[in-house]
């Protein structure tokens, strides 16, 4: 059993802890604090900046409650998706948002106003959006540790109770117990330095397996952005206005943002550059596409280039399961995990109950991320409130998978943990392996990942910040085994999951794919609620 | 990836240091912050957003180090450009706010 953490200074108790300080983890404490509960909210890095949301500008998927209007926006991405979404889900993320958003216009939020003096909610931008959510849940009363890694959940025969971590900025080791977490902490872009994504390693993934949850859509996490090979800003749709080309100038054929990536990434693959310029903005449009992403400029303006009349070589960075569909399987409408006392939300959940198998990141992402906050907040809230009594005299073990200590580990811990990041992103960068998907080549690199694991899980990991980079690494290392082993079941090609040696998608596989385990991983499939094909 | 702080305009506030998500900074007892971590920083921009008086830069390339200096960034009048354009700051509009918002949603639909 891991070492209670007798060196805490930080010891703290509240009803309901939320790890992670992104959208989903704000909406989800400012929800619960609502219900007159105590709540403390601990991210990784700063609630306010770190995450995904923070430092980009997205569209949301605020659609007013009119039938037609609804049915619409309900059947856009459906087919896309590969019919996995479900209509009840999508009608209370859709509800849910539009209150949400509307929140957010009479707490300040400085949405621009249309000719007709009514505001614009159908966007955000991050830095304002996030921070106004700061200053929102600090209002509410709720407690933030800002710089306050996990490390693992604590838990007792009643569920999960609680969390412990490190202060990264002091070193000091923390715990809070709770009768209720929301497990708030993002998707897993595999350190690829997409913009905002390193703080988001599928940390939380970890820690609900650790705790007996389980997994749904891994197989939907090969999402890759269009990128300046030099830059880390990933606005994947300005490239509609892109076109494509090799050095030589000859055009790229069948080269987009949408379904031409894949031709992008075989010629990458094949060791040729692929350049872009988004020579199709016209003059009139550049003014707008410039104020409505004003980070998507900032690499460009600094670096002397006209992205409208310059070309500029480009990649595909990995945004793994940041804007794919998978996550932390979500077993009711407070979007519980199974496991009692645990929730989960934002990137961190599934998401393929709204949007299936394909997400366009943005719009969808940050619908759920606020819904889904929002049912789990009240969620952990009622459920933290309805322990009473017994609550206050729980004594929850640590969860980790690796013995976690106080005292040094061998030397060479730090080096180590870099090795195994490489070797997993080793195996989840690469094109033929993750976006190109193969039996053979998929098998292969799980086996890797197999021993990966095996390696790292039985190895003394200290409550230290460099104690937080090695369970980011075991983090990482479960989610590729979580995707391969969900990529390697379905065998078709469905949403954004490509099988090469299944080109079509297969009726017969129109069900999701669960999966779990540690030491053991399994997968097995779930029947999507039936009403989804009414649509 | 973060590369200069500029001594001569920092007053040691340390919003840098608190906002990273990366925790890339440093805190120095009476002095101004230091790049502790460089190879953690993620090319967000946070740091210089949240940077009251303009004195951070953080160069585009995600990668490597570019080498650039307080004296060039002066020279190029780089130091500030995106808490303005965010319209961050005494006296500024946010961006949020900009009707070109809904104008490019009108014709773009996004």
């Amino acid at each position: 059993m891991n070492q209670p953490a007798l060196k805490e200074t930080l010891k703290l108790t509240a009803d309901v802890l939320v790890i992670g300080g992104g959208p989903a983890g704000t909406w989800a404490a400012l929800t619960a604090a609502a219900k007159g509960v105590k709540v403390i909210l601990a991210d990784k890095g700063y609630c306010g900046s770190s995450g995904a949301t923070a430092p980009s500008g997205t569209g949301v998927w605020y659609v007013k409650p009119e039938e037609e209007l609804r049915e619409a926006a309900k059947a856009s991405r459906y087919a896309m998706g590969g019919k996995l979404a479900e209509h009840r889900w999508m009608d209370r993320v859709l509800d849910r948002t539009y209150e949400n958003m509307n929140r957010l216009g009479v707490a300040g939020y400085p949405f621009p106003v249309d000719e007709e003096g009514n505001q614009y909610r159908r966007s955000l931008q991050g830095p304002e959006y996030m921070r106004l959510m700061r200053k929102l849940v600090k209002k509410a009363g709720v407690k933030i540790l800002d710089h306050s890694p996990v490390l693992e959940l604590l838990a007792d025969e009643h569920g999960v109770a609680g969390a412990a971590g490190v202060q990264t900025q002091t070193g000091e080791a923390w715990s809070v117990h709770a009768g209720a977490v929301v497990i708030a902490t993002g998707g897993c872009a595999f350190l690829s330095k997409a913009l905002g994504c390193n703080v988001l390693t599928g940390d939380g993934y970890l820690f609900a397996a650790e705790a007996g949850a389980s997994l749904s859509g891994m197989e939907f996490s090969n999402a890759y952005a269009i990128c300046p090979t030099f830059s880390s800003v990933t606005k994947t749709a300005y490239y509609s206005y892109a076109s494509f080309y090799y050095e030589d100038g000859t055009v790229v054929e069948g080269a987009g943002s949408k379904k031409g990536r894949s031709v992008i990434a075989r010629n990458l693959l094949a060791g040729r550059q692929v350049f872009a310029k988004l020579d199709g903005a016209d003059e009139a449009l550049q003014p707008l596409l410039r104020v409505a992403q004003t980070n998507f400029f900032l690499p460009f303006d600094r670096r002397g280039i006209n992205p409208f009349k310059d070309v500029f070589p480009v990649t595909l960075r990995l945004e793994g399961t940041v804007r794919g569909t998978g996550g932390i399987r979500i077993t009711d409408e407070s979007c519980g995990t199974g496991v009692p006392g645990l929730y989960a939300a934002g990137d961190a959940a599934t998401r393929e109950l709204i949007c299936g198998g394909f997400t366009g990141g943005g719009s969808h992402n940050a619908a759920w991320a606020m819904s889904s906050g929002s049912f789990a907040g009240e969620g952990a809230a009622a459920y933290a409130a309805g322990l009473g009594w017994h609550s206050v005299h729980r004594a929850p073990v640590g969860l980790s998978s690796s013995p976690l200590v106080h005292q040094e580990v061998k030397a060479g811990a730090a080096a180590r943990t870099a090795e195994y990041v490489e070797a997993v992103q080793a195996e989840v960068k690469p094109y033929d392996i993750n976006l190109f998907r193969t039996e053979q080549g998929l098998a292969s690199s799980l086996e890797r990942l197999d021993g990966l694991w095996k390696e790292q899980r039985g190895r003394e990991i200290q409550r230290t910040p460099e104690g937080v980079k090695a369970r980011e690494a075991e983090a990482m290392t479960a989610t590729a085994r979580w995707m391969y082993s969900s990529a390697l079941a379905r065998t078709e090609t469905r949403g954004m999951h490509k099988r090469e040696d299944f080109k079509g998608s297969d009726d017969s596989q129109h069900h999701r794919l669960i999966s779990g385990g540690l030491d053991q991983v399994w997968v097995k499939t779930e029947e999507v609620a039936k009403e989804s094909v009414l649509l | 990836m973060i590369e200069v702080i500029s001594a001569d305009r920092c007053v040691e506030c340390n919003q840098c240091v608190s906002v990273c998500p990366t925790n890339v900074f440093d805190r120095v007892e009476n002095g101004i912050p230091v790049i502790a971590r460089q190879s953690d920083c993620q090319t967000c921009f946070m740091c210089e957003l949240y940077c009251p008086v303009d004195a951070l830069y953080v160069a585009p390339d995600s990668e490597g180090i570019t080498g650039i200096t307080e004296a060039e960034l002066e020279q190029q009048g780089l130091l500030g450009g995106y808490r303005e354009k965010v319209g961050w700051g005494k006296g500024r509009q946010p961006v949020a706010s900009h009707d070109f918002m809904y104008k490019l949603a009108a014709r773009a639909g996004f």
